[in-house]
């Protein structure tokens, strides 16, 4: 990124990469600070940056209903029903064309942290993610995997990152797990710091309480099926394919079996 | 004679990212996303597919030697996945040699 810092009176600080919004409008300054808690800057210098243009009235921005991003020879294009947006990832500048909409700007933001954090080895992840004892721990799985159960079975020593999006950075040869905004049904803001990630698990809900390992290349592809990843482009797709592999190689992961009762999070310490 | 895919020549496609984890060769897609993990057999093919070398020596002189696998077994078995990783794109396929430039040297083998 070769971007010039820029300062903003409001940042989205999300991984320690904060992203400037710049709007106008106070009724979406408003909507920030209420949907962003803990992860506002008003201090902010970043490298990032994002212009938000707001549409008057409700209704579809783009006839496209379901997400598509693209690459072309001026960046990144993301369309969405509710939104429409480019994102220069050599300038690390973009443009969102949006309603009064809290969803829209969330998807964005999670589309331009995955597409920052490419290069650099690291990625978002469909999983629940938490510290305890200076570790954290990620529980990846799709939609009804038990991301959230086992966010709310949480014991009161571990301090919950997400339950729904784990973000991930790469530092070095470890990795640490960073903790944001995006609430699955949780509906809670998770806690804005950040651990290394002594462990990955795949979640699956069963009769009793179990850690088994898991193949490699079957690890491989689960991990592969929940990065956010949002474009077939190939060197995207080269990038998310090596940070995944690069990642297992430093960070153990097993299947975590769990009954939905606090007594699974003995095993993991 | 009617001909068969041994008379072919095949080439990792360009459009792949591709490593050895744990022994296995993984690869993923650029074009669909899909993913796919070798056997040690695969995984000889997929690296000998450099485009110059026809399908029916890659057979002969490196499945069947180091496999000891009976000749029209390995060739049945090599024919099946080829036919698969071409529909998906990770093997480019030709009656003729395919040039260097359409396909890379070394696709990214890097061991983990």
């Amino acid at each position: 990124m070769s971007g010039s810092a820029v300062s903003q009176n409001i940042s989205i600080d999300i991984g320690g990469t904060p992203i400037a919004l710049r709007t106008e409008d106070p009724a979406f300054r408003a909507l920030l600070e209420r949907r962003y808690p803990g992860f506002l800057r008003s201090d902010a210098t970043t490298n990032y940056a994002l212009d938000i243009e707001l549409l008057p009235e409700d209704g579809p921005v783009t006839d496209e209903p379901e997400l598509h991003v693209s690459h072309g020879s001026a960046g990144w294009r993301l369309m969405r029903g509710d939104f429409h947006a480019n994102w220069d990832d050599t300038r690390g500048q973009g443009k969102i064309i949006q309603t009064l909409s809290p969803y829209a700007i969330d998807s964005v933001l999670r589309i331009v942290h995955s597409l920052i954090q490419a290069p650099q080895g690291g990625f978002l992840l469909h999983g629940a993610s938490a510290i305890r004892n200076g570790r954290a721990f990620l529980f990846s799985g799709l939609s009804g995997a038990g991301k959230t159960t086992i966010s709310r079975l949480a014991p009161p020593d571990a301090t919950l990152l997400t339950d729904e999006i784990s973000y991930i950075r790469r530092d070095g040869a470890s990795y640490e797990a960073c903790g944001t905004p995006f609430a699955g049904e949780l509906a809670r803001v998770g806690a804005n710091c950040r651990a290394p990630i002594a462990h990955l698990f795949f979640l699956t809900q069963g009769p009793e309480n179990r850690i088994d390992p898991i193949p490699t290349a079957e690890t491989l592809r689960m991990l592969l099926r929940n990065i956010l990843f949002f474009a077939d482009d190939s060197n995207l797709v080269e990038m998310v394919f090596r940070s995944a592999c690069e990642f297992l190689g430093q960070v153990p992961a097993s299947r975590l079996t769990f009954l939905p009762d606090e007594r699974v999070w003995e095993l993991i310490q | 004679m009617a001909q068969t895919m041994t008379d072919t020549f095949i080439a990792r496609s360009p459009a792949i990212a591709a490593r050895v984890m744990g022994g296995e060769m993984m690869i993923m897609s650029a074009v669909d996303s899909t993913f796919f993990s070798l056997n040690e057999v695969a995984t000889v093919i997929f690296q000998a597919a450099d485009g110059q070398t026809p399908l029916a020596e890659i057979i002969e002189k490196r499945v069947c030697k180091e496999f000891e696998v009976e000749p029209e077994e390995a060739r049945r078995d090599a024919e099946h996945f080829v036919t698969e990783l071409s529909k998906h794109g990770i093997l480019l396929v030709s009656d003729k040699p395919i040039p260097a430039h359409n396909f890379p040297n070394t696709p990214n083998l890097g061991k983990q």
